[in-house]
């Protein structure tokens, strides 16, 4: 990897952790401080590496520059405010030792995720507030992801901070109470995260990958603790591992989307479908069923590419329950086109017509699919509305690739 | 918005003897068509089925077993709707798998107390 590329890429995967591991340090009071030290470490390895080259360990040198800075930070503060070093113990800064262990890091990740959860904080915030430090997303880039301005973004982070400094809410693992309070939260910051990654609204890489992966980094912190081990949380992990099995399968050399039945299933990841599998399974030994799970099993007959009418006729009944728990649009959309291989495109277009919901340009796609064989020049004119009301490339290139489909 | 009360009911004696696999297919049909609702973002609450048992008491605290009503006429089970009116809420009754066994939906406004 490329100097310029290896910054931005650390950044976004050491950033955070040396974050969480300093707030559990000082507290999570002092939030901006840990923030401040570790930026001025990236400072310093922009600068430096540049001039010497990188590091055989850049990771490790980044923990260690960001030791001394915290040390250094420490034996200045001391100097003029007690605050920090009495909290600190008497012992003294030069006995502090930063644990950047691997095992320490995952603990303060876990607990800066329930404690960015934590009630006080309104729900927007939360997901802002988690993208920022917990994966290292800045405020232009969450803004780019929520379709929001950088301002907004800015002072929605900044009030939470805020709010987690006023409610003095500490950094620990969480309790059993916590886990049924803010579980539904942490899940839905960690889905909303790779949904970004994986549909990718923003417009530079049409994958992010990184992202995807550290949610399911995080995902995989809960059920590795054994009090966050839900079975919500197992069904959200399985969900991703599906997702994930057909990362190498969905776009092609110059990064567009390839519709579902045109891929090379031999590019499906067997391993995460396998993981997939045994994630699900444990989802569904007992408790109460969430969205992750209906999903989670939706996606599992994903990874099965012959068509059945068990598979189709399983799936619709996965979306009917879906949609009873909690409704959404794209469940909606993707029923609807479920509902045309049981039923026959002719209800689905009836139930279409029904549906209470915003004429996007996903809408229109359906339209246009629904109606191929049956009207042609009308799924044409369905996929032209679909273009003008797309937004980005490769939902653009993805209806052109219909529109060609349907050509042929 | 409002919300809507469907009331199932059928003749008890109506109800063909099912195999297991009709009764799953009959299941499935029950579940798919309140997706659709669920699908215009109109189901309020998914309900629940009655038992077919069931006792009625009255004001002198006599309790009696069921039927309480006709057996023609026995609640099976009910939902919840949101719609904009009675008008609407009918349609969207339309299709319900209870008239495969000559059953009716009762619909009513809900009025909040």
């Amino acid at each position: 990897m490329q100097q310029q590329e290896l910054i931005p890429h650390l950044f976004r995967t050491e950033y955070r952790k040396i974050v969480a591991v300093l707030c559990s340090l000082f507290g999570l009071q002092h939030i901006e401080t840990a923030e401040d030290l570790v930026s001025d470490t990236f400072l310093s390895a922009a600068e430096l590496w540049g001039q010497k080259g990188v590091p055989e360990n850049p990771a490790a040198w980044l923990y260690t520059v960001a030791k001394n800075k915290t040390k250094n930070h420490l034996r200045r503060v001391a100097n003029f405010d007690k605050k920090i070093s009495k909290e600190l113990s008497n012992e003294g800064v030069a006995e502090i030792e930063l644990d950047l262990s691997e095992e320490n890091i995952n603990d303060s990740q876990l607990a800066m995720m329930f404690a960015v959860c934590d009630p006080s904080v309104a729900k927007e915030a939360q997901v802002a507030l988690a993208l920022n430090l917990l994966c290292g997303f800045d405020a232009q880039e969450i803004a780019d992801a929520f379709l929001t301005n950088k301002d907004v973004v800015y002072k929605r982070i900044q009030r939470a901070k805020e709010k987690l400094r006023s409610e003095n809410i500490s950094l620990a693992y969480p309790t059993v109470n916590e886990i049924s309070t803010r579980m539904d939260s942490v899940l839905s910051t960690i889905y909303l995260l790779f949904n970004e990654g994986y549909y990718s609204s923003s417009q530079n890489s049409v994958l992010r990958k990184d992202l995807c992966w550290e949610a399911m980094r995080l995902c995989y912190l809960l059920v590795s603790n054994d009090i966050a081990n839900t079975t919500s949380a197992n069904a959200l992990l399985s969900l991703m591992c599906f997702h994930a099995s057909r990362f190498e399968a969905r776009l092609n050399e110059h990064g567009e989307l390839i519709l579902y039945k045109d891929q090379d299933t031999s590019l499906w990841n067997e391993e995460l479908i396998v993981k997939g599998r045994y994630y699900l399974k444990i989802a569904f030994a007992d408790g109460d069923l969430s969205k992750y799970h209906f999903e989670a099993a939706i996606a599992s007959w994903h990874t099965i590419k012959e068509d059945s009418p068990e598979k189709w006729a399983t799936v619709l009944q996965l979306y009917d329950q879906l949609l009873q728990l909690e409704y959404s649009p794209m469940a909606a959309f993707n029923r609807i086109y479920v509902l045309s291989k049981v039923r026959g495109k002719q209800q689905a277009i009836e139930e279409a017509e029904q549906l209470n919901i915003v004429k996007n340009h996903f809408y229109y796609t359906l339209l246009g699919k629904l109606h191929e064989g049956i009207d042609d020049t009308l799924a044409l004119s369905y996929f032209k509305t679909a273009l003008t009301l797309a937004i980005t490339d490769p939902e653009k290139k993805l209806i052109m690739a219909h529109m060609h489909e349907l050509a042929e | 918005m409002n919300d809507f009360l469907f009331i199932f009911r059928r003749d008890e004696n109506d109800i063909p003897k099912l195999s297991p696999e009709q009764m799953q297919e009959d299941t499935q049909k029950w579940i798919d068509w309140i997706g659709g609702i669920a699908a215009q973002n109109k189901l309020n609450n998914r309900g629940n089925r009655l038992e077919r048992t069931g006792k009625v008491v009255k004001a002198d605290n006599m309790i009696t077993d069921g039927p309480y009503m006709e057996l023609k006429e026995a609640i099976g089970g009910y939902i919840v709707v949101t719609a904009e009116s009675l008008d609407e809420a009918a349609e969207l009754a339309k299709g319900c798998p209870i008239f495969n066994y000559k059953g009716n939906v009762e619909v009513r406004e809900i009025k909040a107390m």
